[in-house]
């Protein structure tokens, strides 16, 4: 929801990046407020993942040039994990299978770390089982998945679920959701977005990469963006997302090399 | 070429200058097989790198060491021994040294299964230990078989009877306590048709210096017997541990084993395994290793007859300069059709000075078959660095993570809660790097 007056976490102003040599962000803007909802639409391959995984501090990406400010800081000036300490989450498109490393441990272990640094409580073994068997209930994952490996033999959809699943708990006050409704049934849809529209909320923003109206309908977003090689060149309201399904993307385009022109 | 034969000849001869330390047995076949050893010993030589076997794995550290048999007995003290003590063991054998220690071993008479030392168990009876002592695990071309097959004298004997069926394991604990000195552990396992049981092997040292460790494990299987058979490595860091390990397997038997190696400077292992029909067999391994340490591994998996399964998981954690070994060898003989083999080589290298060489090798002379075998060698995956990262877990802690988790894969496969959770804390101690 928009708020007046409320407080700017994330600020990008002319993003570059480049991957090995190739230059796929090329002069992103992007203002988030708290109570936000941003969904980013746009075409396969115009930078969306690369985007989220440079705000989540993925090193393969090499930062050219632009700003991006999170809560008042260089966002730059903070590695992966202090990032995710101070509220960034990124609930990554194609989450990672890492065979060995129990999923219960993992997720108590990531908990407890980022408590302690937001000076809050750290929960034993036992409360512990307690707070992530409750926020699995709320997402209707089966307690099983404490057992297994990270990820390891999920199915795409369960795998989504144990990402919404750590959002829940980390509570963070920037969540990047990419894609998280691809590979979802209706049923789980459903689910998910609840997951995510209970942790919506006037101190925390939520950025939604998707490509599909559907997901809308669930997570109501307050702003639309297009995003295009590598730049955000549209941003509208849920109207935008409705038109965007009907149309596809190619206007959006033409509109933009259009009144680039007219402005030259 | 004949230097290195005076120098080996020299270092064979030293250590069986000890061999008059052995007495004559009672039993002219013991005998007999200990003098076949002893010139089997005569013949061979020390392997160098030179011979294809031995590429990897260079031990002339064993020629410039003077190793000398075991002459006196150490007497342990039983809080010593105890601190080695796997809490669900019913039977426990020590030998320190490769000498039989009858007051720090606990024998239960009671669940049917026979724990004793090689002696009591020929007087109890030869005839049955007649046909398998010596007979699995060749030593007419292994020069460290023959080796410890001249010293023959003491030896873990465990014999399950037909059907007998026990859960708690038995622990055949080997203490090294001197320097200097050769020991030969040997074990003997007869699994009895339809019995069950689970075996630990375990090698422990009281001090740091140099001394070697020649071992020799064979074990059994009778039909549809199964055996659980883990064997731990733990030598001091200095020490030389070479072992040779032949396990038979009877029709639709079933071995399964989990093997770790942690300790020792120069460690080589050769495992043998045979399979009858409709046989399965586990055989996994992990070799944690840093510093200047070598671990080698070389196993022979032989499908001999046809419906047999073989999984086998290696791994290897490599760290400073260390060096770790594994040649996995899969025969399938003529004939045996519908073998399920499958093999895989997994190796994490740590620093950049540490060095694995793996090397599957398949020998199918069958034509249906399933086998498959793969191997990788890497540093840990970016990607799940960053994954745990982007939770919160600080760089340092994600890799530590993900290295125990590499290791606590195999470990996790032992099936003795105590000794377990023993060995994942070793592998967390030894993973762990301070931030
Ligand atoms: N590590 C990499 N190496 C080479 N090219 C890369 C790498 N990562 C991304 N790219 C390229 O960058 C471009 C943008 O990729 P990105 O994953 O950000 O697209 P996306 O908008 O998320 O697409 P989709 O909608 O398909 O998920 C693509 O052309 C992709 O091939
Ligand atoms: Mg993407």
């Amino acid at each position: 929801m928009i708020y007046p007056d409320s407080k700017i976490v994330l600020e990008v102003r002319g993003l570059c990046a480049s991957v090995n040599g190739t230059e796929i962000l090329k002069g992103l803007d992007l203002t988030v407020r708290r109570g936000e909802v941003h969904a980013i639409m746009g075409p396969n391959g115009s930078g969306k993942s690369t985007f989220s995984k440079i705000l989540a501090g993925h090193s393969a990406y090499e930062v050219t040039g632009g700003t991006v400010m999170f809560e008042g800081q260089n966002l730059f000036d903070m590695e992966p994990e202090e990032r995710a300490r101070a509220g960034v989450f990124l609930a990554f498109q194609y989450p990672i299978e890492i065979p060995g490393v129990i999923n219960s441990q993992f997720l108590r272990l990531t908990y407890n770390t980022v408590q302690t640094h937001r000076d809050k409580e750290e929960l034993d073994p036992l409360e512990f089982d307690d707070y992530v068997r409750e926020k699995m209930k709320l997402l209707e994952m089966s307690p099983d998945f404490l057992e297994r490996s990270v990820n390891e033999g999920f199915s795409g959809g369960e795998k989504k679920r144990n990402e919404i699943l750590q959002m829940a708990m980390l509570d963070p006050r920037l969540a990047i959701l990419d894609e998280t409704d691809s590979g979802l049934d209706i049923d789980a849809l459903r689910i998910v977005a609840n997951g995510v529209n209970q942790l919506a909320g006037k101190d925390n923003a939520i950025v939604m990469v998707t490509h599909y109206q559907r997901l809308l309908n669930y997570i109501v977003p307050d702003y639309v963006h297009v995003m295009e090689a590598g730049r955000i060149i549209k941003t509208g309201d849920k109207e935008l997302a409705l038109e965007l399904e009907a149309r596809g993307y190619d206007w959006v385009g033409a509109e933009c090399k259009a009144a680039s022109e007219a402005a030259a | 070429m004949s230097t290195s034969d005076t120098v080996n000849a020299g270092y064979l001869e030293s250590l069986l200058a000890g061999r008059p330390h052995v007495p004559a047995s009672p039993l002219a076949w013991l005998n007999t097989l200990r003098s076949e050893a002893v010139d089997r010993v005569g013949v061979l030589t020390v392997p160098t790198q030179r011979d294809e076997e031995w590429r990897f794995t260079d031990i002339s550290q064993l020629n410039r060491m003077s190793f000398h048999p075991v002459r006196t007995t150490v007497d342990l003290q039983a809080e010593e021994a105890g601190r080695f003590r796997i809490e669900e063991a019913a039977s426990r054998l020590v030998f320190v040294d490769g000498v039989y220690a009858p007051h720090l071993s606990i024998i239960d008479t009671d669940n049917g299964v026979s724990v004793v030392n090689l002696e009591a168990g020929l007087a109890a009876n030869a005839v049955a230990l007649e046909s398998c002592l010596g007979r699995y695990a060749e030593f007419r071309n292994e020069v460290f078989s023959a080796l410890n097959t001249a010293f023959l004298q003491d030896a873990a004997l465990v014999v399950v009877p037909q059907d007998v069926s026990v859960s708690a394991p038995v622990h055949l604990l080997f203490i090294a306590t001197q320097k200097d000195v050769a020991s030969y552990p040997r074990c003997l396992l007869l699994a009895g048709s339809g019995s069950v049981v689970t075996v630990i092997e375990d090698y422990v040292s009281l001090q740091e210096d140099a001394y070697f460790t020649n071992a020799v494990t064979e074990i059994v299987l009778a039909e549809n017997a199964r055996v659980n058979h883990i064997r731990v490595q733990r030598e001091g860091m200095k020490a030389v541990h070479i072992a040779n390990g032949a396990v038979s397997l009877a029709r639709a038997s079933n071995y399964q084993s989990v093997s770790v190696a942690f300790g020792a400077r120069i460690s080589r292992y050769n495992l043998n395994v045979r399979l009858a029909e409709e046989a399965e067999c586990a055989v996994d391994g992990l070799a944690l290793i840093a510093g200047r340490q070598l671990a080698d591994t070389h196993t022979c998996i032989d499908h001999a007859k046809p419906h047999a399964m073989s999984h086998q998981l290696h791994k290897c954690i490599v760290g400073g300069g260390a060096h770790a070994v594994f040649n996995g060898k899969i025969m399938v003989r003529q004939g045996a059709q519908r073998t399920d083999s499958r093999q895989s080589s997994r190796n994490l290298l740590l620093t950049n000075k540490a060095h694995v060489d793996t090397k599957p090798q398949l020998e199918i002379f069958a034509d249906d078959v399933k086998c498959t075998h793969g191997a990788t060698i890497g540093q840990l995956d970016s990607e799940e660095v960053f994954y745990l990262q982007s939770r919160g877990l600080s760089e340092t802690v994600a890799r530590n993570m993900l290295t125990y988790a590499f290791g606590a894969e195999i470990i996790e496969r032992i099936p003795v809660p105590s000794l377990k959770s023993l060995l994942e804390q070793t592998v967390l101690d030894q993973t762990t790097v301070q931030p």
